[in-house]
């Protein structure tokens, strides 16, 4: 029998060259590798923590000793924290123009197309790089209406210190599990964003987390409170170039949703296929707010990432659409969770995922409706699609219905490619490689016609899609 | 001058371990339009898979010739640039490309150049129009949703826009209403030239209306055992396939 030519790679590997630049690693300040109060306290003293937050990275620090290893999900074997550096500053501070910052780090930040996406499409830019952030900037006629977009360390010492510390890790707390209480002790970095009331932001604020050092780990925080009425779009992107060492990311993601308002927040995560990304993000939504997650997963060796959502408002709204590309080597373990804890609620959870050349694409979530949370509605879906025999997929969802009055729906769908569809696409003179890149790019376009336009663009790069003439 | 198009010499086609197609001889020239009928899994639609070249379909002997070419081992794709076309019985639903787009690629993969796009739209609306296909659906997703109907007249379209040497059309009647029949029927009057030649299978004369039917062959249990003109077709409707069969007329 002739069966289609199994060892031919049809849809590209995602095209890393310009995420695999290296720079040469001049920091100018690193700590050790591995974890004692030593090192902790020497984060502590490099950042002007105030005394509050010493005694939280230390007390987090101790619950990380105290905690085991998560005892499920994908496998840690390959991250060693006894070589992880936790802290890498890079040689400058922080600056507000490009032109300030070192030409090695600029040129890295050019080539992501960061500062080009800048003057065209967003009110704002934070680059992180290494621990630190190096840029930060936003645009004055959205700074004038009272929007704060800046880094934790400078809200951390600045007017808004009282409102840091009301929230941070308020919603994450370091006890939530080991990498939490990893990132409560050595956290550094991130953005703080404030939406005042009513203030809806039409273009959106962007912030794009790069790690060079071998070795080390990123652990940046990120804590945005729209208020009331408000609305925000919110894009993360984070890259890392490849190092035969293991590399960590154990960011945590806190967002405050007030009443009616709505945040949209995106994410395209292309790290490096050395990088463990056990990452932490969850928002709480008040009355008749709406938290929108849009994520596209691409890189990692290994990630374990659940964005969650507390509905803890009546009649508030989380959508969580996500698309994972594993490839070889890859392990993605992928989904979201919701708590509906006030009634008339409604979530609704959709995820694409495609593995190949062994990759393996996990799905997992879990959505609890409590008995307070009557009348709500939740909806599931999520589809995988395996590119070749070798590579995995496996679906985990849990759904915890603790009243009678709600509405829940959940579709699972696991498949290869049909070679029938192959075939017929075949016999209109299409290549095999053309026909199954057109049956991947369809399955995944209703996830990705939803990542923000330039990542829609950069997603077409990732998932280089070898398509003859244009299709659209 | 009419010339061999296709020939099917002592073909065997095998599904796994089960031998479906055995002995089978065909041969269809230039200008032709033939006709296979027989009972439900005689082998009819896995003849036009082979021809076509369905990797599931294995050929174990015999040969495919078309135009000239032994096609027997080339991939699928070869086959349509060749000028093979075939319609199917269940076409694919293929989320991801508009059926507009999906035409043009199409036809800059069959033909080898893209098309001019003015040009090849006015030609797609004018077709679309007379298989009275609405103008949205060039922006639909190949298939996806489509009426059983509907499916059919997307293949036809194809088949007109991609103007194969052979077609082969399977059952491309089956499940339609009458309306639907004589749209589809006069897609293939429309199709036909004195050059191109059609491989039609199916159980209903109706498809056949205002076609010169060249030769009709019956299939069954996987060979061609009687072939005739197209009276054979008021003959099967009669007799019924047991007849031939059970071997009461031989050629």
């Amino acid at each position: 029998m002739r069966a289609f030519e199994e060892e031919k790679t049809r849809v590209d590997d995602i095209d890393r060259t310009i995420y695999d630049v290296k720079d040469k690693v001049d920091a100018a300040f690193t700590v050790d590798s591995g974890l004692t109060p030593e090192i902790v306290n020497q984060i502590s003293v490099e950042k002007k923590d105030p005394e509050w937050m010493r005694l939280f990275r230390q007390k987090s620090l101790h619950t990380y000793n105290e905690m085991p290893l998560p005892g499920w999900g994908p496998s840690l074997d390959g991250l060693d924290m006894d070589h992880i550096v936790t802290y890498v500053r890079p040689k400058t501070s922080m600056s507000s123009k490009w032109e300030q910052v070192p030409e090695d780090i600029k040129n890295t930040f050019e080539r992501l197309g960061i500062p080009q996406a800048e003057r065209l499409s967003l009110a704002g830019v934070g680059a992180q790089y290494d621990s630190e952030v190096v840029y930060h900037n936003v645009r004055a006629e959205v700074e004038a209406q009272g929007v704060v977009y800046t880094d934790i360390e400078s809200a951390l010492h600045g007017p808004y210190a009282e409102m840091i510390r009301k929230h941070f890790m308020k919603l994450v707390p370091p006890s939530d599990h080991k990498f939490a209480a990893l990132h409560g002790a050595v956290w550094s970095g991130g953005s703080f964003v404030y939406v005042p009331e009513g203030v809806k932001l039409t273009i959106p604020l962007q912030s794009y987390f790069r790690l060079n050092a071998p070795g080390a780990g990123q652990f940046e925080h990120t804590l945005i409170i729209v208020e009331k009425n408000a609305y925000l779009h919110f894009i993360e992107g984070c890259s890392a170039p490849r190092y035969n060492v293991a590399n960590l990311h154990a960011g945590c993601v806190e967002l405050f949703i007030g009443e009616n308002a709505r945040l949209r927040y995106s994410t395209i995560e292309n790290w490096s296929k050395n990088m463990y990304n056990l990452n932490t993000k969850r928002a709480l939504v008040e009355k008749g707010g709406a938290i929108e997650w849009v994520s596209g997963s691409f890189g990692s060796n290994t990630s374990c990432l659940y964005p969650m959502s507390v509905l803890k408002g009546e009649g508030a709204r989380t959508e969580f659409t996500g698309i994972t590309f594993a490839g070889k080597g890859q392990t993605l373990d992928n989904g979201s969770k919701v708590i509906h804890a006030a009634p008339n609620t409604s979530s609704r959870i959709s995820t694409k995922s495609i593995s190949k050349d062994g990759g393996t694409c996990i799905y997992r979530s879990s959505v609890v409706i409590t008995p307070e949370a009557a009348h709500s509605k939740s909806s599931v879906s999520c589809e995988s699609l395996m590119l070749d025999s070798e590579s995995r997929s496996d679906t985990i969802p849990v759904m915890d219905i603790q009243n009678d009055e709600s509405d829940v729906g959940h579709e699972a769908k696991i498949g290869r490619i049909s070679d029938t569809a192959i075939f017929y696409l075949m016999t209109r003179g299409l290549s095999e490689d053309d026909a199954r890149s057109i049956i991947v790019s369809g399955f995944a376009e209703p996830i990705a016609k939803e990542l923000p336009m330039e990542y829609a663009v950069e997603m077409n790069n990732l998932i280089k899609l070898e398509m003859s003439g244009s299709i659209g | 001058m009419s010339h061999e198009l296709l020939k099917v010499e002592n073909l065997q086609v095998g599904v796994e371990d089960k031998v479906i197609l055995d002995k089978l001889n065909l041969t269809i020239r230039s200008g032709e339009t033939h006709v296979l009928m027989g009972p439900n899994g005689a082998g009819k639609s896995t003849l036009g898979y082979a021809i076509m070249g369905h990797p599931q379909y294995n050929i174990c002997q015999g040969n495919i010739v078309f135009d000239g070419d032994d096609i027997t081992n080339e991939p699928t794709d070869v086959r349509a640039k060749k000028g093979v076309f075939l319609s199917f019985q269940n076409p694919e639903e293929v989320p991801g490309i508009a059926l507009g787009n999906f035409l043009r690629v199409s036809r800059e993969a069959v033909t080898g150049e893209a098309p001019r796009i003015l040009k090849f739209q006015k030609e797609m609306r004018s077709l679309m129009d007379s298989l009275e296909i609405s103008q949205d659906y060039a922006a639909r997703y190949l298939n996806v949703g489509f009426s059983g109907g509907e499916k059919k007249k997307s293949e036809i379209l194809q088949m007109l826009m991609l103007n194969p040497k052979l077609a082969i059309l399977d059952e491309t009647d089956s499940g339609l209403d009458v309306d639907a029949v004589k749209v589809v029927s006069k897609g293939i009057r429309q199709f036909r030239n004195d050059k191109n030649s059609l491989l039609i299978i199916t159980h209903n004369a109706k498809i056949l209306d205002g076609l010169k039917v060249d030769y009709v062959h019956i299939l069954v249990n996987g060979t061609i055992v009687h072939t005739g003109d197209s009276s054979l077709i008021q003959e099967i409707n009669e007799k019924g396939f047991q007849f031939f069969e059970a071997g009461g007329v031989r050629n």
